[in-house]
């Protein structure tokens, strides 16, 4: 059941990921490159009716990781408290941004609320790859000093940062270099996948020139994914074990890197729609890859004394778990029924005004 | 530890406050668009239509602030009440889980379908995708009702060694007999917020002479919507729900009443008074011998327990605020009955449009809806004090043990700001569509 549960999860949280990343990494384009009043409204528009209903994936994603892992649920998110209300306040300032910018036409209104999605897309896409680090790198649960633990069950708390940002100290914060590197390797994956996307839904005229740029990220993103491979090493000693014990498993890091190899091709495809979908590929076989790396594991602890979180120690009971598989593969369905829906109905290009809403 | 609990109590009331004012709204006005368009199906008249799509405008802006003050509910159960999330999350993560799955999805895709889709969708899917989202709205409204009844009054539920709960009957969480008053009632109660809002606006531009055809059709409207739904919210609702307490949390139940003496022969109900916890009783108190007994057990001499029967550790911790919450919102409740009577009178004369003085009543009377509903909340949470799952846990050990004070203290001054921001922009453009005004157009 437990298994069940965790790749319930993950999934979910993938999908958000590829979702919302969209809708992030188009607010990142907004900001750097969209110069134009008609570019910048075709962005947002472009993601008008979808963004709210990826934002629930996130929702429903904490909803399903406060009822199957509780234990987890309230370790992680007390522990992480601070970057997670920045993380609220930055999907509020998202969502006002875009909702009220068409609301009043003035050029100072509109440059606020631009500004506004733009920067907080490019943090929050930041924060969510510090997020990830965190997870691989794990934490000191428990605040283990001198092997003591100073709280009961595992609970901890992490500054934002602390003076050394070496994800080696004893005592760790949020960012070091390595969390903020694998921040840096989201923004660039994002940019892409949200460029993937504006080339996809829009016949922007800056459309040739997202094309250049999503090459020239992909080649960011190419040494990225070298560097962290290595980097990877210092954190994690072993970092292929579950792989190694379970050859299938390679799936996950194969689809990433066929996403990663497809988009150099982003120039020749026919359809437009083809480079999101290499970019989504990538995505799902990132996350998957890595969060498999540590299975069962879900926040590894760096010291001796207190064990580390995995999806055995912080499940609910049995009777819970399995009551809940009923209703969710009820609403799963329906989810699929909703999305399926939602996309046929605003598929294809916008055109000037949007999904030919006139 | 006093100075932990205290702000994260504070931020907790605040960000759930100003959260609640927004889905109030979307869960009565999504009732009422849907009405506006069915209206429009069933007579073809265009300005059934344009009605609806005037306060659509309003519903996208008031939902996309419910959205972004909610997804915060969701995240502080872990952040600020860790231990509490730690122990019961099963039980209550289980319906939370449900309403994400169920409701949020529904009502976010059609959303955006029912905003942008008209064109594309043709009139009759156009309506269906109007009342998903309404269907949404009050599925959520549910669930979430669901979880807090579970808190006021836990079911279905063992203890673990560990000292966790866990949920050992699914189908007692639904069945709670806490769940559906309290879930009609709060229905009732956001369906009197829309309506009086709809009324409110109708009269302003009656008033103002301005779109005088669409501010009669408002008013209407708003004042029949206004009128069932304010009979309902006390009678049977409110009625069942105030049973509910006095059965399960009887602590709770004197003093919302400020009942502190046991009185023979029958219990009086108050009408006004002011609570005096220094020594215990009512001052200035006007109240009338035997109705409560006679409204909670239908007896005039039925029994009802005061306050000072009960052992101090399970008073309420706010009596005077749980009391003045209480008859706040009972009395308002009174005053909208009665106004909505005389309006509805008045319609039916035909006078209704000339009467300035229930007009202006109606536009004044837009802000105490939310006056009501938050007062409501805070009868609910107060009352439930010291306890946070009744009986079971108290609000002390809820907490995050690792989350200092002052990191709390800043959050909760970051949230107030930026909801203040919020509020003011709300206005701002709410006001902006309603001067605008509905737009007329050629259906073809
Ligand atoms: C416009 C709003 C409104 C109005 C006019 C009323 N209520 Fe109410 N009331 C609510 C809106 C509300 C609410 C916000 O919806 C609450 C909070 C929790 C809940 O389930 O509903 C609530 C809770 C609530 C409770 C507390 C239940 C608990 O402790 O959980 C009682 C006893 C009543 N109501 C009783 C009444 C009575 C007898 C009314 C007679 C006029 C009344 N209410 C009018
Ligand atoms: C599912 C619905 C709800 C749940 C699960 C819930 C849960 C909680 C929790 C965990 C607390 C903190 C502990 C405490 O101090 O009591 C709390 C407090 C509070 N909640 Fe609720 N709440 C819900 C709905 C609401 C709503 C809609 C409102 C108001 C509009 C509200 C108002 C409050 C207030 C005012 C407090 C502070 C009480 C105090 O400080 O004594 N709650 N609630
Ligand atoms: C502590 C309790 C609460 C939590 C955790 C919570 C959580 C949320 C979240 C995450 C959203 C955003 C959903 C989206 O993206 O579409 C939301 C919106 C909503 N909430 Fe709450 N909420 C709480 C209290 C309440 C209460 C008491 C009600 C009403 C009974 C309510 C009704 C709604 C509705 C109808 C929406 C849809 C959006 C809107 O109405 O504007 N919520 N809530």
């Amino acid at each position: 059941m437990e298994i069940f549960w965790y790749i319930v999860l993950m999934t979910i949280l993938t999908v958000y990921v590829i979702l919302d990343g969209y809708d992030f990494g188009a607010g990142i384009i907004h900001l750097f490159f969209a110069k134009k009043e008609k570019d910048k409204v075709l962005i947002t528009k472009s993601i008008g009716p979808f963004w709210d209903a990826n934002e629930v994936w996130l929702i429903a994603g904490g909803g399903i990781l406060f009822f199957a892992f509780p234990t987890l649920y309230a370790i992680s998110f007390s522990g992480f408290y601070l970057p997670l209300i920045m993380i609220l306040w930055l999907l509020i300032f998202r969502a006002i941004g875009l909702e009220l910018r068409g609301q009043i036409h003035n050029k100072i209104w509109e440059s606020i609320w631009d500004k506004a999605f733009g920067i907080s897309s490019l943090l929050l896409a930041l924060f969510f790859g510090v997020a990830l680090g965190n997870v691989i790198r794990g934490v000191n649960l428990g605040m283990v000093t001198d092997g003591v633990a100073v709280y009961e069950d595992a609970y901890f708390i992490l500054p934002l940062w602390n003076s050394t940002f070496s994800p080696q100290a004893e005592h760790l914060g949020v960012i070091d270099w390595f969390t903020l590197f694998l921040g840096i390797v989201s923004v660039v994956a994002l940019m892409i996948h949200g460029a993937n996307w504006i080339i996809f839904k829009t016949n922007s005229e800056l459309n040739p020139k997202l094309k250049k740029t999503v090459f020239n990220l992909n080649i960011v993103l190419l040494i990225l994914v070298i560097t962290s491979l290595s980097v990877w090493h210092i954190i994690e000693p072993d970092p292929f074990h579950n792989f190694i014990e379970n050859p299938w498993m390679f799936i996950f890091p194969i689809i990433c890197l066929v996403g990663l190899f497809g988009m150099f091709k982003v120039k020749q495809f026919k359809k437009d729609g083809t480079g999101f979908l290499f970019s989504s590929l990538f995505l799902f076989g990132g996350l998957t890859s890595t969060v498999a790396s540590i299975f069962p594991k879900v926040l590894p602890s760096t010291n001796d004394v207190v064990p580390s979180l995995d999806i055995y120690n912080t499940s609910t009971a049995e009777y819970g778990l399995s009551v809940g598989v009923y209703w969710f593969i009820i609403a799963i369905i329906l989810v699929a029924v909703y999305m399926f829906v939602q996309y046929r109905v605003f598929s294809g290009k916008m055109d000037d005004v949007g999904y030919g809403e006139h | 530890m006093e100075d932990m609990i205290f702000y994260d109590r504070l931020q907790f009331a605040f960000t759930i406050t100003f959260h609640y004012l927004f889905p109030q709204l979307t869960m009565g006005l999504s009732l009422m668009i849907v009405y506006f368009k069915w209206k429009f199906l069933r007579t073809n008249e265009s300005m059934f239509n344009d009605a609806a799509k005037f306060w659509m405008k309003i519903f996208a802006l008031n939902f996309a602030m419910g959205v972004v003050t909610g997804i915060p509910m969701e995240f502080q159960f872990g952040t600020n009440w860790a231990k509490f999330s730690e122990l019961t999350g099963g039980i209550i993560g289980q319906t939370l889980a449900m309403e994400g799955m169920f409701s949020f999805f529904l009502e976010s895709s059609f959303l955006g379908l029912f905003l942008f889709g008209e064109k594309l969708l043709g009139q009759k899917l156009h309506f269906l995708t109007g009342f998903l989202v309404f269907l949404g709205s009050w599925a959520s409204g549910y669930l979430i009702i669901a979880t807090h009844s579970w808190m006021q009054h836990p079911v279905g539920y063992e203890i673990l060694e560990n000292g966790r709960y866990v949920l050992n009957n699914f189908g007692d969480l639904f069945s709670n007999p806490w769940l559906i008053p309290a879930f009609l009632h709060n229905q009732m109660g956001s369906v009197i917020t829309s309506s009086f809002i709809v009324a409110g606006i109708g009269a302003f531009y009656i008033l103002s002479k301005k779109n005088v055809a669409f501010g009669k059709l408002f008013l209407k409207t708003g004042v029949i919507f206004g009128l069932i739904s304010s009979i309902l919210v006390a009678f049977p609702t409110g009625d069942l729900a105030a049973k509910n307490v006095a059965k399960y949390q009887p602590a709770a139940f004197a003093g919302m009443e400020g009942i502190f003496e046991t009185e023979e022969g029958g219990a009086e109900i108050v009408l006004i008074g002011q609570p005096d916890m220094e020594n215990k009783r009512l001052d200035n108190k006007i109240a009338v011998p035997n109705v409560l007994s006679f409204l909670t057990y239908q007896r005039w001499d039925a029994e009802i327990k005061g306050l000072n029967e009960f052992d101090e550790s399970v008073h309420p911790t706010n009596v005077p605020g749980l009391y003045y919450s209480y008859h706040i919102m009972v009395g308002l409740g009174t005053v909208f009955i009665g106004l909505m009577i005389l309006a509805t009178i008045q319609l039916f004369r035909k006078k209704l449009y000339q009467t300035k003085w229930i007009l202006w009543a109606l536009l004044f009377m837009i802000p105490f809806p939310y006056i009501a509903n938050t007062a409501g909340w805070y009868t609910a949470e107060l009352g439930r004090q010291p306890w946070l799952v009744y009986d079971l846990l108290r609000t002390v050990d809820g907490i995050s043990p690792t989350v200092s004070s002052g990191n709390t203290l800043f959050t909760l001054l970051g949230f107030v700001g930026l909801y203040f921001l919020l509020g003011l922009l709300f206005l701002l453009l709410a006001g902006k569509i309603i001067n605008k005004g509905p737009e007329t157009s050629k259906i073809d």
